[in-house]
Parts: structure tokens; C-alpha cells; sequence
């Protein structure tokens, strides 16, 4: 066997790889990063399309990144700056004026039904009481069903945080919180344009349409960045998300983390139950005591530990894991600002969402399940240039948009229809900016399956495997593993596909390196 | 076969034709779907035929799984809890196999046919579980019960059969091993192994010869004593041996609907089939952690005052405290004892000495309530030399 030489040894350089590995360092591990991409990031970065362009491969938008985490890993002095801060959002509408919100409800603009805007407040105002249960549980490892101390102790903590929202709130969380968006926006607005943008924030990087049950709860996910603790904002860093993960980096490295970028890992080594270490593509093999890992956990579990090492039932639950994505990207390289009817400057700096009421966004989910995608795509866009000068070169734009839903697996088969989907979606974009098609010097549809095969993501899923009550908190990835530490003594995951799921959050990764330290200390 | 379960009848056997002419009571049951003789003329007479002559029983419903590839080691020591590795070609094991918590699902007999090819036979279906547990390894998993029609050959005469029959090459044949044989231009896989812990052995053919083979059987064992035997004597016989049966002496974990009901196998005390030192199996942490801390349960053989089977008895410590029950009884006409298979709870080895089972006996319609001592003894009760003995008598 060879020496240990690491304390552990983080696989993936994503973001919650990233600050997995800064918090062991400044546990005084001895860490090792090995990210197989020429850069760390993950799917969190900015990268070049075109000539002169750049733009944010994935998530292009910064909500959830947990303020305390930029705050201990000072990323500021390493870097990080927001291009734009609480972004409004934008309703775009065929029939009627647009429809603007924000964060900070004095800059929400267009034309409100009566009565509409106060019911819209209430109803946020609601939403983020039940959104702060949520960030407190966000912020912890989660507990095991079993009759231990400190597992009673947080199960209590959590139904005690449910019942201080106090009788009203708690009766309405709990009748809430399996029950599909649609119907609750039907209950508490009136506005079209609202009720398709909130019903699209819900179902945004899941298979699910607005009428699934559990689409209150993947809102609520979301609306986690409004609780008190996390910024609360819309946010862009200079430079695209990669930024983000840029700061990550040289903050890991000023903590002692090494990175290595370059270096696949082929499979985590085990002997008698215990991890030994790593081997990389050229077949080096590197010892550590803990490896870490950031990719998803069937890639894993399955792929780079494998299913030899676990029990059956256990394998059974981890392939059991939905990971097909349903989020496309579509990368525009723009020679001039294209005019969205009805967006003034300060909106279009925004995020720009079609979705013009629940059925239209109903109908686009329609498609996924029978392996088709959505001829009319519900679609977010933004143009980061006009706040981020880095990436495109004077005078010209990127626009950057997240389409849904495009499955995983099309029934016809992707190789014709790629460049047929990408042609619906920019129809759809002309619908709303008639002088966008003329305006595209290039562009790049990033499919789920691109996605699986850029980021080894498996299903090419943002979120490392759906959302949903049932895949959350002590349910994520599967009961029984949702702690962070797998069954083989050593291995962790640190990645979405571990509680508290998807987003750029950060969250997952110092969990993960919370549970760690736990099991280091005697 | 769109009728409900309920409305589909039992199929018949390859050896249905014979096994329905030779039974005289019309006592059947379903064995995986199948019509099982109970019994064909007494239970007694085919009893004291399987411990005195030799008895034939048809086991063609066993399920029966041909595992083969390239992995197929590596895969059947990940999902058994003993070493498959020491299982030689032409041998065969007793196994048990777990869940993820450490409980048997059921157990088996598992035949290495060749380096990479293994025959599982077990009492209930798991092909699903079979074929997950198949992820990550290169192999197929196929159920090939019907591809089978198989004879247990059972008693002391049964060397003397299988050489009459003219299958050469069995003497040196040892208990848990297997032959090729050559029988009407065909081969038959014959193992020397059984459920009746006595001399004896299982005969594989083809459905097609399955006929001719019961025949054939008969015919060499008519010097011999040979009789049809049913599963209610077999019942009494596996008793004698100390052998455990599933859904009787413990729940198949996965049959289980209270998640306390599952057993490990050292709570069936099969403990001597799992092994740490050979990688992981499905299981393993779980009852690692088991043996470090203490089972719940212990599986005891049991002699019992009197000569009324103690049949789901409670077993009482100095006649008050509930420490147990049986899963098995009977009265042993061979021994001549009253025994029992029984489950007591662990870390009670401190009351062994005063141990005390509750028979309730009905003596022509009126019930009787006896309070019984009884004393752990070994298993096997009934263990003859001839088992073991290599060549086999021929008496």
C-alpha cells in the first residue's frame, strides 16, 4: 500500500468542491484538489463561445451563494465583485406591459392590477418567513433517524422552528408544502405575467411542470436567497460565475488547499472498507486518508468507487436517483443590443423571463415526459455585458439564456434536431425582440447531454439529481447517506447532489466539511 | 395466463405422469407454482423408507439460477456472506445470503460448474435481487428452473441404486460434490447432496428424460426398498438433520413485513458461514457491527422430556419467564427423542439450565395444557456415519 500523504483529497473543483476543501484546510488538513478540466469551476464557470465572448456555461445568475461562506473564506480579498447586485426580474409579455420585480419591492415597475402588488407582497412576505426554516436547515448537516443525542436534539430544533412561525404560518407551511405552484398562485394572484414568472421561478432546473405537486417546495428552495441570512439579491459577479469559483480558488490556495487542475480522477480506492485514495487518468495513484467527492453520487458511487464496494439495496436507491436534466443553455453572440418591446434599460440589465402565464409553462413541461422538447420553450435570459464588460468585446453583447425543457434523451434522437431546437428557441426570442435574429454573430445550445459530457454531470443535471421533498434534507441523496460520509469509511460527497441540493450555494461543500472534521475528531 | 394467481392452477412437474399415479392419497400442495406430492401413501411408511431403504422425491420446483460470466466470483463473493472462492469445480456449498442490514434473505446450495459458471437453487424466487446486485459486474443472471427436472435420491440403499442404475464414477464421489454422468445418450449432473442429512443424492437431468429416469430409478430400486416420498416426510427427515427452512425456523427478510422479524445468520447460527477477510459483501458492515456488539437471538437444537411434539411451543425460563419459542418439532422415531429447533433470546445462556417448554395437546377434541422440561442439546439429532462415509456402503 502506498503512504498517505493527504489528510484528504477533494475530487471536482466545482464551487462546493472548492470550499469543501478551503474549510479542511483551515481545519490544518492536509488537502488535495484534483479537478479534471483545464480550470476549476465545474459548471460554474465563465467560459469563451466565440471569439472575444464569454459567458457563464451554466448557471448564469448568482441567488443563493450563502453570504457567511463569502464572508469566512473573505473572497472579496481574493477578487470577487459583484457586477450587479439585486437584479430585477422581468415578466415579458406579448399582450400586455411588462412586469418588473425586485428584491427591494420600491424598484418593481409596470402596470399592477388593483390590489395585486399588496397581494404580492403579502405573499412573499409569507414565503420568506417558511424560506428562513429552510436556509436555518440549509445550514447544517442534517440528522439520521436514530435514537441519538444529537440527531433527537436537531430533529427537535427543526419541528421547533416549524411550530415558532407561530399557528397561522405553521398551518399554512404544512398545507403548503407538498402542493404543486399552480394552484397557490391561482389562490393568492391574479396577474398572468406574475403567476407564469413565479410558476417558472419553481419549476426552473426540474422536470416538473407548475401543476406537479412539490413545485411550492422547489419555490421555496429558491426563495431561500430572500431569507434574512443570505444576501438577498439577484447577483452577477464581474467576470461570469466562473469568477465566483476564481475567488474560491486563490482563497482555497492562500488556506494550504493544492490544486491540480488536468487530473481526471478514474476511481476512488478502497481497501477493507476503507478509502486509500485516488487514481488519476495517467494512473497515478494518490493516497489519503478521506476522499471527497464533488461529482454527482451515482458518478460517484457507481462509476468511481462502483457498486462492488456497497450492498445491493443501497446501489438500488443511488441508481434510483432521478438525474436526467431538462435545462438547456443557449449562448448568443450579439453585435448590438437587441430591443425587448417593452424593456427599459434598467430592466433588460435584469433577468428577462418568457413565460406569459402557468399554462404556457404547463404546456412547455408537457413535452418532457413523453422524451420531446418543448416547441415553445419557457426561457430566462440575461445580457451580462451590459453590467460585465469582461466579456464581450466593446459595442457588443452576450446573451445568455437558460431553456427549458429539453430532455436528456430525445425520443427522436438529438443528432438532427439540435439545430431545430435552437432555431425554435430563437423564434421564440423574436417573438419578444424582433431584431434579435439579425443581430447574432454566433452561437452555442449547450443540451443536457453536451452538459453530462462538458462537467461529468450525470443526465447533465445542474442540481446533481432532481429537488423535491422526497430528495431533500435527510432524503438527499438517499436516506440512510444524506450525512455527507458514505458507507465505505472515508468517502464523502460534498456536492448538490447532497443536502441542501442545486443553486451556486456553497452550502453543500462546507456541510460536507463540517461532517469530515466530525468524523476526524476521536 | 391472464387469470388472476388464484385462478391459475398448479402446473404440473416433469415427473407429473408418475408422481400422480403413485399417489394414493391425493395430498398435494403448491411448491413455487407447482403441484408437490405431500404424501403418497403414508407418512410413516416413507419416513422409516428414507432412514431404513431409500426414497425418491421430486424437487423440479426448486428455483434454480445459472450465473455465468467473467465476474462471476467476484460477484457471488459480494453477494454471499461466505467465501465463494474456496468453492471448488465440481463442488458444492450451503450458502445464506443478506440484505443491506444483515438479514438473510434465504439459502441455498450453490454449484461451480465450471471456473466461471455457478447453478444457485433456493426455495423462493430472487431474480430481481439477483440482477442488482449484478450492477458493476460482467455476468448474466438467468432463471433456468424450468431447463431442470430434478430427483432427490435419498437414503442408505441410494449407493446401491445409483450403481445399479450403471452411473459409474460415484464412489469416490464425496458429500458435496457433483459428477457428470452419462444415462440414455445424455448427460445427468448427480450431487451428492440432500435434505435429508443422510446418505444420498440429487439427480439433475433434462425435462425430457424425466420419465424415463423415474423409471429407470424405480426399476434399480425395486431390490432396494425405493418409495415415493413426500414433502411431510421430508419435513421430519430435515428436522432430524438440524437443517433450517425459510418461512418456518426464520422470515425471509425480504418477506417480512415487521423489519424486526429479519435474522442474521448468526442469529440462525450460520455464523460459520460468513466471512470477513474475503472484501466486501452485501451486508458485511452491518453484521460486523453485529458481531461486535451482540445478536438478538440464538438458534438452539432442544431434547424435550415426553414423546408430545413440542409443535410452536413457548419456551419458558424456571416455568415463567418468557425466553422463547420453537420453530420446529417432532418426535424423532429414529432417536427416540422428542426434539425441537427453537429461537431463544441471547445473553440468556445463564438459564439454560432451567429451561421449560409449554405444549398444548389435544387428546381426542379436549385440550391439554403440559408443562415440559427440556435441555439444549447439538445439531444435527440424527448424524450417521454413512453420511459422510467415502465410497458410500452399498447395503
Amino acid at each position: 500500500m502506498k503512504s498517505v500523504r493527504y489528510d484528504a483529497i477533494v475530487v471536482g473543483g466545482g464551487h462546493n468542491g472548492l470550499v469543501c476543501a478551503n474549510y479542511l484546510a483551515r481545519a490544518r488538513q492536509r488537502v488535495l484538489l484534483l479537478e479534471a478540466a483545464d480550470q476549476v469551476g465545474g459548471a460554474a464557470a465563465t467560459e469563451s463561445f466565440a471569439p472575444g465572448f464569454r459567458v457563464s456555461s451554466c448557471a448564469h445568475l448568482v441567488y443563493l451563494f450563502d453570504p457567511s461562506i463569502s464572508a469566512e473564506l473573505k473572497l472579496a480579498d481574493h477578487g470577487l465583485v459583484w457586477s450587479a447586485v439585486d437584479l430585477p426580474s422581468v415578466a415579458l409579455s406579448q399582450e400586455r406591459a411588462v412586469l418588473s420585480i425586485s428584491s427591494d419591492p420600491t424598484l418593481s415597475a409596470g402596470e399592477w392590477m388593483s390590489g395585486e402588488h399588496k397581494r404580492f407582497d403579502a405573499l412573499m412576505a409569507r414565503m420568506t418567513r417558511f424560506a428562513s426554516v429552510l436556509q436555518n436547515l440549509y445550514t447544517r448537516v442534517p440528522p439520521r433517524l436514530r435514537n441519538r443525542r444529537g440527531d433527537i436534539v436537531a430533529l427537535v430544533q427543526a419541528a421547533w422552528r416549524i411550530r415558532r412561525l407561530g399557528r397561522d404560518d405553521m398551518r399554512e407551511l404544512l398545507r403548503i408544502a407538498g402542493m404543486n405552484i399552480a394552484d397557490l398562485l391561482d389562490d393568492e394572484l391574479n396577474d398572468d405575467r406574475l403567476k407564469g414568472m413565479l410558476a417558472f421561478d419553481a419549476v426552473l432546473g426540474t422536470r416538473l411542470g407548475p401543476r406537479a405537486p412539490n413545485t411550492v417546495f422547489t419555490w421555496l428552495h429558491r426563495l431561500v436567497s430572500r431569507a434574512p441570512a443570505a444576501h438577498g439579491g439577484i447577483m452577477h459577479p464581474l467576470g461570469g460565475v466562473g469568477a465566483l469559483c476564481d475567488a474560491l480558488s486563490r482563497s482555497a490556495q492562500a488556506a494550504g488547499v493544492e490544486i491540480r487542475t488536468g487530473a481526471r480522477v478514474e476511481s476512488i480506492m478502497c481497501d477493507a472498507d476503507r478509502v486509500t485514495g485516488v487514481r488519476v487518468a495517467d494512473g497515478e495513484e494518490i493516497g489519503a486518508r478521506q476522499v471527497i467527492s464533488n461529482a454527482d453520487p451515482q458518478q460517484t458511487l457507481l462509476s468511481l468507487l462502483g457498486a462492488r464496494e456497497l450492498d445491493t439495496e443501497f446501489v438500488r436507491r443511488v441508481r434510483d436517483v432521478p438525474m436526467a436534466g431538462t435545462a438547456a443553455k443557449l449562448h448568443l453572440a450579439i453585435d448590438d443590443l437587441p430591443t425587448f418591446v417593452g424593456v427599459d434599460p434598467e430592466q433588460a440589465r435584469g433577468r428577462l423571463v418568457i413565460a406569459p402565464n402557468i399554462d404556457y409553462v404547463e404546456r412547455a413541461s408537457n413535452a418532457i415526459k413523453y422524451g420531446e422538447y418543448a416547441p415553445q420553450p419557457v426561457i430566462e435570459i440575461t445580457i451580462p455585458s451590459l453590467h460585465d464588460s469582461t466579456l464581450a468585446p466593446p459595442g457588443k453583447h452576450v446573451l445568455s439564456a437558460i431553456v427549458q425543457y429539453a430532455p436528456y434523451t430525445l425520443r427522436a434522437g438529438w443528432g438532427a434536431h439540435r439545430d431545430e431546437f435552437a432555431d425554435c428557441v430563437i423564434a421564440v426570442l423574436a417573438e419578444y425582440a424582433p431584431d434579435l435574429p439579425d443581430k447574432i454573430v454566433e452561437r452555442q445550445l449547450l443540451l443536457p447531454v453536451d452538459i453530462e459530457q462538458r462537467y461529468g454531470m450525470t443526465g447533465g443535471h445542474w442540481h446533481h439529481g432532481e429537488l423535491g421533498l422526497e430528495r431533500f434534507w435527510m432524503w438527499r441523496p438517499t436516506p440512510g447517506a444524506a450525512q455527507y460520509q458514505m458507507p465505505v469509511e472515508g468517502l464523502f460527497l460534498c456536492g448538490a447532489g447532497c443536502h441542501p441540493g442545486g443553486g451556486v450555494m456553497g452550502l453543500a461543500g462546507r456541510n460536507a466539511a463540517r461532517a469530515v472534521l466530525a468524523t476526524a475528531r476521536p | 395466463m391472464n387469470e388472476p394467481h388464484y385462478l391459475q392452477p398448479l402446473l404440473p412437474t416433469p415427473f407429473h405422469s408418475r408422481t400422480q399415479a403413485a399417489c394414493c392419497t391425493a395430498l398435494w400442495s403448491g411448491w413455487a407454482g407447482y403441484q408437490s406430492a405431500r404424501c403418497y401413501t403414508h407418512v410413516e411408511f416413507e419416513y422409516f423408507a428414507a432412514r431404513n431403504q431409500a426414497t425418491l422425491f421430486d424437487l423440479s420446483p426448486m428455483i434454480k439460477y445459472r450465473i455465468a460470466g467473467s465476474d462471476s466470483l467476484p460477484y457471488l463473493n459480494r453477494l454471499m456472506t461466505r467465501d465463494v472462492g474456496k468453492l471448488a469445480v465440481g463442488r458444492v456449498a450451503y450458502t445464506v445470503w443478506c440484505n443491506d442490514v444483515g438479514k438473510v434473505l434465504d439459502d441455498g446450495t450453490l454449484f461451480r460448474l465450471d471456473d466461471n459458471e455457478y447453478l444457485l437453487c433456493a426455495q423462493d424466487r430472487h431474480l430481481p435481487w439477483l440482477q442488482d446486485s449484478a450492477i458493476g459486474f460482467d455476468l448474466e443472471v438467468e432463471d433456468v428452473s424450468e431447463r431442470f427436472a430434478a430427483l432427490a435420491l435419498q437414503g442408505p440403499t441410494s449407493y446401491a441404486i445409483v450403481q445399479r442404475m450403471g452411473f459409474d464414477d460415484l464412489m469416490s464421489l464425496r458429500p458435496f460434490g457433483w459428477r457428470r454422468v452419462k444415462y440414455r445418450g445424455a448427460e445427468l449432473i448427480v450431487s451428492r447432496t440432500g435434505f435429508s442429512g443422510d446418505l444420498g443424492y440429487e439427480i439433475w437431468s433434462a425435462p425430457d428424460q424425466a420419465e424415463s429416469l423415474w423409471d429407470d430409478l424405480m426399476a434399480a430400486g425395486a431390490d432396494f426398498g425405493l418409495m415415493p416420498m413426500g414433502s411431510d416426510a421430508l419435513e421430519l427427515l430435515r428436522i432430524e438433520a438440524g437443517y433450517l427452512l425459510p418461512n418456518a425456523d426464520f422470515m425471509p427478510a425480504d418477506h417480512a413485513t415487521r423489519a424486526s422479524r429479519g435474522r442474521s445468520p448468526f442469529e440462525l447460527g450460520l455464523g460459520w458461514l460468513v466471512d470477513f477477510n474475503k472484501g466486501h459483501f452485501v451486508g458485511r458492515r452491518a453484521l460486523q457491527a453485529e458481531r461486535a456488539g451482540s445478536g438478538r437471538y440464538t438458534f438452539v437444537g432442544l431434547d424435550i422430556d415426553g414423546n408430545k411434539p413440542a409443535h410452536e411451543s413457548l419456551i419458558y425460563h424456571r416455568r415463567r419467564e418468557l425466553i422463547g419459542h420453537v420453530t420446529s418439532a417432532m418426535w424423532s422415531p429414529t432417536c427416540k427423542r422428542n426434539i425441537a429447533i427453537a429461537e431463544l433470546q441471547a445473553g440468556r445462556e445463564a438459564m439454560l439450565d432451567d429451561l421449560w417448554v409449554e405444549i398444548y395437546l389435544k387428546k381426542e377434541l379436549k385440550w391439554e395444557k403440559l408443562m415440559v422440561r427440556c435441555r439444549v442439546v447439538p445439531r444435527p439429532f440424527f448424524d450417521p456415519p454413512r453420511r459422510l462415509a467415502t465410497p458410500p456402503a452399498a447395503y
